[in-house]
């Protein structure tokens, strides 16, 4: 089922199957879900050299990248996703107001029905697996359409899954734009998306038609505000990580990577040459090993206009040579391009930082908030008030202080943008969520019936009714107690 | 002398004409004034910015000030909202105090009372791989939030999404229903009076002036309405990526077993449907699905509860809204005449085409094929169908869209089970109607057609809010696993951070196999 989709008749069919078996109720049993998070915690065990040998094809991205971001976290999950499932998937029972009396009342999770995942080429891996635990954990059937721009992953994605998954219930598609256009043509329960704001547009649109929930993971230039870090430990390591953040994931090609840096013009220096000093440390002797090469061409020549304008390529204090035939670009810094140029109106997506210097860092507050909102904002400080500034002056999907890239290895905290950055969140039991519909129900007996709830009304009902509300619960409840049939 | 008494006869002439032609001028201005355009909406968007960005609405006493000004609303003009719910559709006084009144009033209540704690950021713990770490959640306001309200409880689907939107510190615009026209301009005025204006605004207008609306870039939308219009608000959403909540309706069925108190049962059913503004209500049961043995006793207890209610002439009965307009009467009236249901009308029905009220109707064993079971029938029409046996019902419901509500009366645990896991809808309700509506700490909203996202209570407030998670980590270790250059033991170390296992980090770290 991991062909071409495209004029394919089983297209049509491999969905109506999908239905049938969403249908049969086989997917709501929890043991049908267990069994394909153990089955993906195999395929992950069993395939890691495949998927090490795919990503080095496609990204050319180191095995220790290609684990700490994909294999990992998505290791991570599903073992997160097992040890909750069962709590995640349980009636959860509600307060309810004395009015209510008597009843009960609960929620209670249920799958959407059949969900279309779509992932991206930055992590083909990660953003394929992590979305299809949620939607499985929630008890859907999947379609999975990876990104055609990774074409050996999205192979290796397709074998490996029906392989290894109910390929009754999870199936993948293959293809380029056509195969993405007709699939959004039809009726999903839910649509989860992940990559450019433009085709998340596209996405949405086509979702309508249907009254489609949808999520969009989308991206951002994401800041990273570096404050004056007192003690040499800190701040070689807040250096150390802010190019983790930047060059060390993808190079740079990450909706939650360091898209550009603010910081107060008296630390420029420091921060300049000590970034030197750690690229040569991290990437020096070789950097082709240490680094993943651009996707492709068109995004190749994408970043190369970045650098293009004559201004911003005299702001290069770093780099900035770019080998086209591999794909290679040398991690880049630039201090004070301007502030109108398209490396700092756009999405960088590659390993080009640009630092932007600032009067006084709190400046960095009002630079934020004139651009749309980032996926994540970053802020190396161990200022108290500079923390509590950021978190109510600004929005993001997320910030971290002190730290680039982790957030999105934890299970506790929702992730996902706001505005320009997108709209619905995953990870952990925001996963299963983002999957679910939550029913409410209220159950109620025969015993007792508010005699004033039913016509004829009359002034004497409406009073009575006024001066419950007045005396608050305690005076209906002694109402309730004065039944009439 | 004379031509002294016509010169100043003929200056009070100019003096009059002049008078005239300032009124003209103001009238003509005035007219400009009320038509709310694409230039209208861009001033007004502009204002509603840079309110937003001074941080005001973000404060705890703007909030707070704001709901209490809102509760007022609601509390020293009730006779003038219950003017204005009896002339857009005659509802009954009693409803428009329940239902409409005293809901905003609790809601509000509710909101004031918990505001401080919603605001509270949320803590969470982190796990192993990102330690050492702490993380809390936050919730931030959207910002500019647009809430496009519906005709049949103006006054509670207005406010009650307001509230929300304000207790979570957002600008909002607020557009009611045209079809309303008297709550609307209520709506506009009290809350002209009472609100800040700079933040919370009423554009009144029918379908120009909200497509005018909806051109503009929101950072949340709530619509309440029908499916074919919220198709339309999702698109025109989708060109700006803002989020929506849509809340729309279906077809809500009741499956009504035979050991149940069908005396009980009858006064709810009547309740849900005709009491809840004579079935012109997103989750009033829309149809009853019953065995063909018991339809006939359900139908009699029908009856006799409805006359008890609504006495021999319900055309006269005041406690009866009316249905909203003349083009949603004929739409009913083709659905009582509709060939398929022919002689299936069992009660009422009789119609007052001048007061645009139908009798409540029943039509029993009416066919899967005819006009009303394929479209909602937002009216006092409740059709009956009729299975052999109750677990028929289930195929019937999963084969129509999901609705907004389902409801089932049974004493039997087995169907309680099997509806629970079964039907999927918005919300369900065992053994009453519509209730479920007046509880905040579930939520109320629905699913494939019926709608997405949901509100109430504190799922108001969430609704609109952004959740912002933050996440503050330690400089105090930092593993050089984690950067280039990489090595197999790095490789390793990793392995077994993310694993869990801290034998494996000890191993990774010793360098031991």
């Amino acid at each position: 089922m991991g062909g071409e989709a495209g004029d394919d008749p089983n297209f049509e069919k491999d969905l109506e199957e999908l239905r049938e078996t969403f249908n049969s109720g086989k997917t709501r049993d929890a043991s049908w879900r267990r069994s394909q998070l153990k089955a993906m915690q195999l395929l992950l065990k069993e395939t890691e050299d495949e998927i090490f040998h795919a990503l080095k094809q496609d990204l050319g991205k180191p095995r220790c990248e290609a684990y700490r971001d994909e294999i990992g976290t998505v290791t991570k999950s599903v073992q997160y996703a097992l040890g909750n499932l069962k709590y995640w998937m349980s009636a959860k029972k509600v307060n309810l107001p004395l009015i209510a009396f008597p009843a009960t009342a609960e929620l209670i999770p249920e799958p959407l029905g059949l969900v279309y995942i779509i992932s991206s080429w930055n992590f083909p891996f990660g953003l394929s697996l992590e979305p299809i635990i949620g939607a499985i954990a929630a008890g859907n059937v999947v379609v999975l359409k990876p990104s055609e721009l990774a074409p050996t992953c999205s192979a290796v994605l397709a074998s490996v899954i029906d392989k290894y998954l109910d390929n009754k219930a999870i199936k993948v598609f293959q293809g380029g734009v056509s195969v993405g256009q007709q699939l959004l043509q039809h009726k999903w329960d839910k649509i989860f998306f992940t990559g450019s704001a433009q085709v998340g547009r596209l996405v949405m649109a086509a979702a309508a038609n249907h009254l489609t929930p949808v999520t969009l993971e989308l991206g951002g230039k994401c800041p990273a505000v570096v404050d004056s870090i007192s003690g040499s430990w800190d701040r070689e390591s807040t250096f150390k990580r802010i190019l983790g953040g930047k060059f060390a994931s993808c190079a740079g090609q990450v909706c939650i990577g360091v898209d550009y840096i603010l910081v107060e013009k008296r630390y420029l220096s420091t921060l300049v040459s000590r970034l030197q000093i750690w690229i040569r440390k991290m990437f020096g002797d070789n950097p082709k090993e240490c680094l993943a090469r651009i996707i492709n061409k068109h995004h190749f020549i994408r970043l190369k206009n970045l650098l293009s304008d004559p201004l911003v390529k005299a702001s290069i204090r770093h780099g900035g040579s770019l080998d086209e035939a591999n794909l290679f670009i040398e991690p880049t810094i630039l201090v004070d391009p301007p502030l109108h140029s398209a490396i700092m109106t756009e999405e960088i997506f590659g390993p080009l930082l640009p630092i932007i210097t600032l009067d006084k860092i709190e400046d960095s507050v009002k630079f934020i908030n004139s651009r749309p909102k980032p996926l994540t904002i970053y802020a190396f400080t161990n200022n108290e008030k500079l923390k509590k500034m950021l978190i109510a002056g600004t929005s993001s999907g997320g910030i971290t202080f002190n730290d680039t890239l982790v957030q999105h290895a934890a299970d506790t905290i929702p992730f996902g943008g706001v505005g320009g950055s997108g709209f619905g969140r995953y990870h952990g039991k925001f996963s299963f969520d983002t999957f679910s519909h939550e029913k409410a129900i209220l159950r109620r007996g025969f015993l007792t019936d508010f005699w004033f709830r039913f016509p004829p009304w009359d002034d004497k009902k409406l009073q009575l009714f006024r001066d419950a509300y007045r005396y608050d619960y305690i005076g209906i409840a002694l109402t309730f107690l004065g039944l009439k049939k | 002398m004379r031509s002294a008494y016509i010169n100043k006869e003929r200056e009070i002439e100019i003096e009059k004409e002049i008078e005239r032609e300032k009124e003209k001028e103001t009238e003509r201005e005035m007219d400009n004034d009320s038509k709310f355009d694409g230039e209208s909406a861009r001033v007004m968007m502009k204002e509603l910015r840079e309110t937003y960005s001074t941080g005001k609405t973000k404060s705890y006493e703007w909030r707070i000030c704001q709901l209490n000004n809102l509760l007022k609303i609601a509390e020293f003009h009730e006779p003038e909202i219950l003017q204005a719910l009896h002339s857009d559709i005659s509802k009954p006084e009693f409803e428009s105090f329940v239902h409409e009144i005293w809901l905003i009033k609790t809601s509000c209540k509710l909101a004031i009372k918990e505001l401080k704690r919603w605001m509270k950021p949320e803590k969470v713990g982190t796990t192993l791989v990102t330690f050492p770490s702490s993380a809390e959640i936050v919730a931030e306001p959207f910002g500019v939030v647009l809430i496009i309200s519906a005709w049949n409880y103006p006054f509670l689907l207005s406010l009650d999404p307001v509230i929300g939107a304000i207790a979570a510190g957002n600008t909002v615009v607020l557009k009611p229903s045209e079809v309303s026209p008297a709550t609307s301009s209520l709506l506009a005025k009290y809350i002209g009076e009472y609100m800040d204006s700079s933040a919370v605004k009423v554009v009144e207008g029918a379908i120009p002036e909200t497509s005018v609306l909806l051109e503009q870039k929101w950072d949340k939308i709530l619509y309440t309405g029908n499916s074919k219009v919220g198709r339309i608000v999702l698109a025109a959403a989708a060109k700006h990526l803002t989020p929506v909540v849509l809340e729309l309706g279906g077809k809500s069925p009741i499956i009504v077993d035979s050991d149940i108190d069908l005396k009980i049962a009858a006064r709810r059913i009547i309740s849900g449907k005709w009491g809840c503004n004579n079935g012109q209500a997103c989750i009033s049961p829309d149809y009853i699905i019953t065995t063909k043995d018991f339809a006939p006793k359900l139908v009699d207890s029908l009856k006799l509860q409805l006359l008890k209610f609504y006495g021999e002439e319900p055309l006269k009965s005041d406690d009866l809204s009316r249905v909203v307009n003349s083009n949603h009467f004929n739409r009913l009236i083709k659905l009582l005449d509709d060939d398929k249901v022919s002689g299936k009308i069992v009660h009422g029905g009789q119609r007052d085409i001048v007061n645009l009220k139908i009798a409540p109707a029943i039509l029993l064993d009416v066919p899967e094929d005819s006009l009303i079971m394929n479209e909602e029938i937002f009216g006092p029409l409740l059709a009956i169908v009729t299975v052999d046996r109750l677990e028929e019902s289930f195929n019937i419901i999963n084969s129509r869209p999901k609705p907004l509500a389902a409801y089932l009366f049974t004493n039997n645990k087995k169907l309680k089970e099997k509806f629970v896991g079964d039907v999927s809808a918005g919300g369900l309700l065992i053994n009453d109607t519509t209730l479920h509506l007046t509880v905040p700490t579930l939520p109320f909203g629905g699913v494939g057609e019926s709608g997405m996202g949901g509100y109430h209570g504190k799922f108001s407030f969430d609704t609109f809010s952004h959740k912002k998670a933050v996440m503050y980590r330690s400089y105090l270790g930092d593993a050089s696993e984690r950067y280039p250059p990489y090595t197999t033991r790095k490789l390793r170390f990793l392995k077994a951070v993310m694993n869990g296992s801290f034998l494996d980090i000890f191993r990774a770290i010793l360098g031991w196999p």
